[in-house]
């Protein structure tokens, strides 16, 4: 597997980085497909498992370093993952001081009540429900991009290490 | 994947909580909040003590009826009595409200405000454009965002 799979032309100008940590092939196709035609750029790095998620997020701490990668703007995180639960992966984002103002959205088939509360109360952003049909699927991802990269506020640090 | 989980929390009614002391923005925020077509309730108060008598349901609040725990919290950061941070420090200590998500909607896009704000864990910041189309439209994306998509701890309105 890549470590990261960059989705529509590359260029030199800063464009969002967005970390989709996802298992399920076809949701991954489904949200890169949505975010080609999103009128906010961004590159998508997508990954399979939580322990690739972790190990990529470290790598992207280490601004100067060899294998740096750049800093997402904003994760997308299933909860079921092989290897680290996505959970846990959150956890671990939100004890790291650098990664603490990243927005990590929780993309998931569970509407489970146990696990939106156990989200938020790792501090997820915002969790969502992955809709069943294609084009309501297509609309929450449009959404999501349009208010995460284009509305929310960080203190800047985020768009200041885009392309690196 | 069952075809009605999308909409379980689009059909439904959510109870807002939202904390803003200027009479424009407060007007501009509840007239776009009224143009979604589930009858959300929100409550709207304009300083920050009130805001946590409400949250913590004493002295004016002590009746839940009057109280109900809000899906979301609307906070603006400046406020009179009781600042928007504090208001926000104490949503995230107090528990059966530490969960609840809160968006900050501020004029201040000061470093210090808005790590602050992530440092008691806001789920989001967000700063007031000054034009006003900018301003409608951030609300149009709000309300479709956190009303229509977003998932709640509490599925239904409740006291």
């Amino acid at each position: 597997m890549s470590i990261a799979q960059r989705t529509g032309p590359e260029r030199s100008s800063p464009r969002f980085e967005i970390l989709l940590v996802e298992d399920n092939p076809d949701h991954a196709e489904l949200v890169k497909r949505s975010f080609e035609d999103h009128p906010l750029e961004s590159t998508i790095h997508h990954l399979s498992d939580g322990e690739a998620a972790l190990d990529y997020l470290l790598r992207s701490g280490a601004e100067a370093e060899a294998g740096a990668v750049p800093r997402p703007h904003m994760i997308l995180l299933d909860l079921r993952l092989p290897k680290v639960d996505g959970l846990d992966v959150l956890r671990e984002i939100r004890k790291t001081r650098n990664f603490d103002e990243i927005p990590v959205i929780v993309l998931t088939t569970s509407s489970a009540e146990p696990d939106v509360k156990k989200a938020y109360q790792s501090h997820a952003n915002s969790y969502l429900v992955k809709p069943n049909d294609f084009q309501q699927f297509d609309e929450l991802i449009k959404a999501l991009g349009t208010y995460w990269l284009g509305w929310n506020h960080d203190q800047g640090r985020a768009m200041s290490r885009a392309g690196t | 994947m069952t075809s009605h989980e999308n909409s379980t929390m689009n059909g439904k009614a959510l109870n807002i909580l939202f904390v803003e002391d200027n009479p424009d923005h407060a007007e501009l925020v509840m007239r776009s909040f009224q143009d979604h077509r589930v009858a959300n309730t929100i409550h709207h108060l304009t300083d920050g003590e009130a805001a946590l008598d409400y949250l913590l349901r004493r002295n004016a609040y002590r009746d839940p009826q009057r109280s109900p725990r809000p899906h979301v919290v609307l906070l603006d950061l400046r406020l009179p009595k009781v600042d928007g941070l504090e208001v926000l420090r104490v949503i995230r200590s107090s528990e059966g409200l530490e969960k609840i998500p809160v968006v900050i909607l501020t004029t201040s896009h000061a470093d210090l405000d808005v790590g602050k704000a992530y440092e008691y864990h806001a789920n989001s910041y967000l700063v007031k454009p000054l034009d006003f189309e900018k301003f409608t439209k951030l609300m149009d994306d709000l309300g479709f965002y956190w009303l229509g998509w977003n998932h709640y701890p509490w599925p239904g309105a409740d006291s």
